[in-house]
């Protein structure tokens, strides 16, 4: 069985570096014809920007790592410069350097990597999963008996913040980097799932479709992990079943279906994703593009609203927000299975909380106060409200919140910070479910009488950093806001002292000064207040 | 505003800290040796087995005592004056106090088997056990084999920590069947299966004759009673059994049995001093309680209770019923109210169920001639401790208990229930014909 792992990784490691390694190899070399028409494609009417950029690219060969975007951005200096001195508003271009860049780079791709894209996908994603599946199915033998198996986490380097911990947060971040800010560099990547992406939607694939694809392939690979890890865990399993499928099929699948259609609403749809996790449900483009796709655009404008004002709320009255967060959403599908080797590392400190609580009712205002901006520009048509140009408040939050929180900190931080760092400090659907969730809900943790030991380790395999066993100890039920019930606490518990539940609202709240077991007279002395 | 000096900072100390602190504004020092800050004893397991970091098993963070003007002192008490009312600790320095509670916990047992004080042979109780043990088996290639002695919770304890190493662990138990002074037949039956399919070397019926020296003082094998068998280890755990940490009493002033000897408001012979958790000793047994009761609960319990006293509300200690909780490897076990192992008394009849593939089985203890309901046994199932509690209370007869079962469930959702099954089993069994009733939420919160 070791020996299995230990080529599984192995396997794993080959397909891994040679993913890796993908960004830096290739050749590029772009014909006058493929120009031409990108050039049409692209919308580019600026003579001057065409002709540079045509004498700096085409019929040049270029290599994986060369900065195409820089040549890009030079060439739209330049040209912009020359238009605005001439007022030629028109023929500026608008287009973002790292877009064009990476437009270009996908054309001009030749050689070994485009001519092999089946063989290429085998050589980064086949030996991955295959990798990876070697090293996780022989756990059902390797870990023992079914039953809670945290043995030897805060002895090992990739789960107790040691080197290998370090590397995977290094490759997570800058892989977020390349996907955000500089995806000319991933086209190389696209090229894998292109047969894929063309079987779906009928186009070739861009770095999205890449993520999309990479996203779906983790979670299922860490699905199975999650399966054998909590076998004996009912709970565990179906609501690893829910979250990968919400994942495959409304996440993925629907959305590029819809794309392969040609419906009248031209882009795919995710129907679970709820405003305002979903940030630019009501950016202007957004609402046009939907109020001029007919039926379709109507009903997903209306089922949006309704999702976000009806559906979420009344779900969490009467399940949690677990619901949504632990067995719908996608950023908690990652989360509970990619990250659920890092859970113990989310911060059980009172400062953790505090943070917490500033930070995420921060990102609510942030994007409450955003949409408000974008709707009286929609309504009014004004570009400018109160002085501040509403398209530069939906960039900030685009690039901070959407980019930078939920991306590069939200899922790179998995090895250091745990695996929940954006829906515990950053997710505003997250903090508008939890005030539901504390004020008005069935939800709760109960907490059974005085069984808590005070062992601590509810607490510290929570990934949302609350300190679950300050209230167990207590013999008080936990009902927090950002509770996302995935269950663990309740699995890892070695007393039975913790369940999950719905139930009656009155008493979901019950702060005790004595535990259960006692003096009865003690107790009701004391407990009078309950 | 009185000076309350607490000497141990386990559950019993820090509880009734706590609850002073709430109650009072009192001077609070807790003092302890073992460690600086609180942590759960009970973790210390975890720690070895790498699911957690020691700073885990602590309840509170380190802000928590200051911002509570609750005093920590790292130091051993070496001598009790009481009516002088001060403590002497061993660096020589003396501290005065208006009262002292007396939260020392326990001490591993020795029997004075041969050997027991090689080095590689010790308990598991504290925080330096813990680190010794780390020293000691670090691996399975520093310790190619462990013996632990004793069958009781700490030992099952220490051979799953050794376990989850890798090391082979060989288990000697000096009764027939693991624990079975205290479970039932079945369960301790099923404890051993548990046991013997995690790969570990159980004996049982076996004693201890000595531990052998390598010649350098480290124990090299052990020896086993009657059949002269030797066993070759490099680490020998002895848990067999705790018993109250009072030896830095025996000469002072207070009065001590196994423990320190305290009357129903936990005051020991000497005025305005008390002891509280596995230290104490009630003169007189409460109910079916043991006089000591090396337990977290009763521990707490007592915490809770002093608190009252010492804060002018003279409380005796009246725990309620009894419950305590354990895990033996994977099997959950739970128990409420009374349910007897081997030395079953006369009044009581238990009826077992137990699952025809998973470790999963439940005894119910009642009384043979009123059929009035003592007690419940599970393992691998969870019970609700405010039903039972509630249910004990009223006194209810156990076809009631039997009846509303499914009410008293607490396993996580989306488990299969075995109610169903354990209805049957005793209409079965008893001749009777009582239907499971559905739950109710109305009832739970009743």
């Amino acid at each position: 069985m070791k020996a299995i792992q230990h080529i599984g990784i192995a396997i794993f490691l080959v397909g891994f570096g040679i993913f890796i390694s993908l960004p830096f190899l290739g050749n590029f070399k772009l014909d006058q014809k493929s120009f031409d028409e990108l050039m049409v494609n692209q919308g580019i009417k600026s003579e001057v920007f065409i002709q540079d950029l045509q004498a700096k690219i085409v019929g040049k060969d270029f290599s994986g790592i060369t900065p195409l975007s820089s040549i890009v951005a030079e060439a739209t200096e330049k040209a912009n410069a020359i238009h605005t001195k001439n007022k030629e508003w028109d023929k500026k271009v608008y287009a973002s350097d790292d877009d064009l860049a990476t437009a270009i780079r996908k054309e001009a791709g030749y050689g070994f990597i485009p001519e092999n894209k089946v063989l290429m996908w085998f050589l980064t994603f086949g030996l991955g999963i295959l990798g990876a599946l070697m090293f996780i199915v022989p756990q059902v033998v390797t870990l023992g008996r079914k039953g809670i198996k945290n043995n030897g986490i805060y002895h090992q380097s990739s789960t107790n913040r040691g080197w290998i911990a370090w590397l995977v947060f290094i490759f997570l971040v800058s892989f977020y980097l390349v996907l955000y800010f500089q995806s000319e560099y991933a086209v190389n990547w696209t090229y894998l799932v292109d047969p894929l992406s063309k079987s779906l939607n009928g186009n070739p694939a861009g770095h999205w479709f890449v993520y999309g694809f990479m996203y779906c392939t983790v979670m299922t690979v860490m699905a199975v992990r999650m399966y054998i890890k909590y076998r004996h865990n009912k709970y565990q399993v179906l609501r690893t079943t829910s979250v990968w499928f919400f994942q495959i099929v409304f996440a993925f699948l629907i959305p590029e279906i819809m794309v392969r259609l040609q419906l009248s609403y031209s882009k795919g749809y995710d129907f679970k994703n709820a405003f305002p996790l979903d940030y630019d449900f009501f950016f202007s483009w957004n609402l046009k593009e939907l109020i001029s796709s007919g039926g379709l655009g109507l009903f997903i404008l209306v089922w949006g609203i309704l999702l976000t004002v009806v559906i979420v709320p009344v779900m969490v009255y009467f399940f949690g927000k677990r619901w949504y967060c632990s067995w719908v959403c996608g950023c908690g599908g990652l989360a509970e299975t990619l990250g659920d080797p890092y859970r113990q590392h989310s911060s059980k400190s009172l400062f953790s909380w505090k943070v917490e609580r500033w930070l995420i009712h921060g990102v609510l205002v942030f994007a409450l106060v955003m949409t408000g901006f974008t709707l009286y520009g929609f309504f009014t048509e004004a570009h400018v409200v109160l002085g501040i140009e509403v398209q530069s408040i939906m960039n900030i939050y685009s690039f901070l919140i959407g980019a930078i929180f939920a991306g590069v900190i939200g899922t790179g931080f998995y090895p250091i910070f745990g695996n929940r760092v954006w829906c515990r400090f950053g997710c505003p659907l997250a903090a508008y479910l939890g005030f539901v969730q504390r004020f008005k809900s069935r939800f709760r943790i109960t907490t059974n009488g005085g069984q808590c030991i005070s062992c601590g380790n509810c607490s510290t395999y929570c990934e949302q950093g609350i300190d679950v066993r300050a209230y167990a100890q207590k013999g008080e039920n936990i009902v927090r806001s950002s509770c996302v019930g995935c269950g663990i606490c309740s699995a890892v518990c070695p007393r039975g002292v913790l369940k999950l539940e719905n139930g009656p609202e009155s008493g979901r709240i019950n702060p005790t000064e004595v535990l259960l077991g006692n003096d009865v007279n003690l107790m009701e002395l004391l407990n009078k207040n309950k | 505003m009185d000076h309350i000096v607490i000497i141990g900072n386990g559950i019993a100390g820090v509880t009734a800290a706590r609850h002073i602190r709430k109650n009072s504004d009192h001077r609070i020092t807790i003092i302890s040796g073992e460690t600086d800050y609180f942590f759960s004893r009970t973790a210390l397991m975890y720690v070895y087995m790498g699911h957690m970091k020691l700073e885990h098993t602590q309840p509170y963070e380190n802000w928590f005592w200051k911002k509570n003007r609750i005093e920590l002192k790292t130091a051993w008490v070496e001598k009790v004056f009481g009516t002088e009312k001060t403590i002497r600790f061993t660096t020589g320095e003396v501290m005065s106090f208006d009262k002292l509670i007396l939260a020392t916990g326990s001490v591993p047992n020795k029997f004075g088997w041969p050997g027991q004080d090689l080095d590689g042979v010790q308990g598991l109780y504290h925080k330096q056990d813990l680190e010794q043990l780390e020293k000691n088996a670090p691996d399975n290639k520093v310790c190619k084999r462990a013996v632990i002695v004793g069958g009781g919770l700490i030992g099952i304890e220490m051979a799953e920590m050794l376990h989850s190493r890798h090391i082979p662990v060989t288990f000697l138990v000096r009764e027939d069947s693991f624990w079975n002074a205290v479970l039932p037949a079945g369960e301790s039956a099923m404890v051993n299966e548990e046991i013997l399919a995690n790969g570990i070397d159980l004996r049982l019926g076996v004693e201890l004759e000595e531990i052998i020296d390598d010649g350098s003082g480290t124990c090299k094998a052990i020896k086993i009673k009657g059949t002269g068998e030797i066993i070759a280890c490099d680490v020998v755990g002895l848990t067999a059994g705790v018993s109250p940490n009072v030896s830095f009493l025996k000469d002072s002033d207070i009065e001590l049995g196994r423990g320190v000897l305290v009357n129903r408001l936990l005051e020991t012979s000497v005025k305005d001093i008390y002891a509280i958790g596995d230290c104490a000793e009630q003169r007189e047994a409460i109910g079916r309680r043991r006089p000591v009761e090396a337990v977290w609960y009763t521990g707490r319990m007592m915490g809770e209770a002093i608190a009252q006293t010492i804060c002018g509300n003279p409380m005796e200690y009246k725990p309620g019923h009894w419950f305590n909780s354990a895990k033996f490897i994977d099997i959950e076990y739970q128990t409420y109210g009374w349910v007897s192992g081997a030395h079953q008394p006369e009044f009581e009849e238990q009826f077992h169920w137990r699952h025809a593939k998973e470790m999963i089985c439940v005894t119910i203890a009642y009384h043979k001639d009123t059929d009035v309901f003592l007690g419940i046994n599970t393992f691998g199932i969870r019970m609700r401790h405010e039903i039972f509690d509630r249910w004990l209370h009223e006194g209810r007869k156990v076809d009631e208990v039997i009846m509303f079962l499914k009410d008293a469930n607490f396993d996580p959702e989306f488990y299969k229930l075995h109610e169903d099954a354990i209805v049957k089993h005793y209409n079965q069994q008893r001749e009777k014909q009582i239907k499971p009733v559905k739950k109710s939420w109305k009832r739970i919160f009743a």
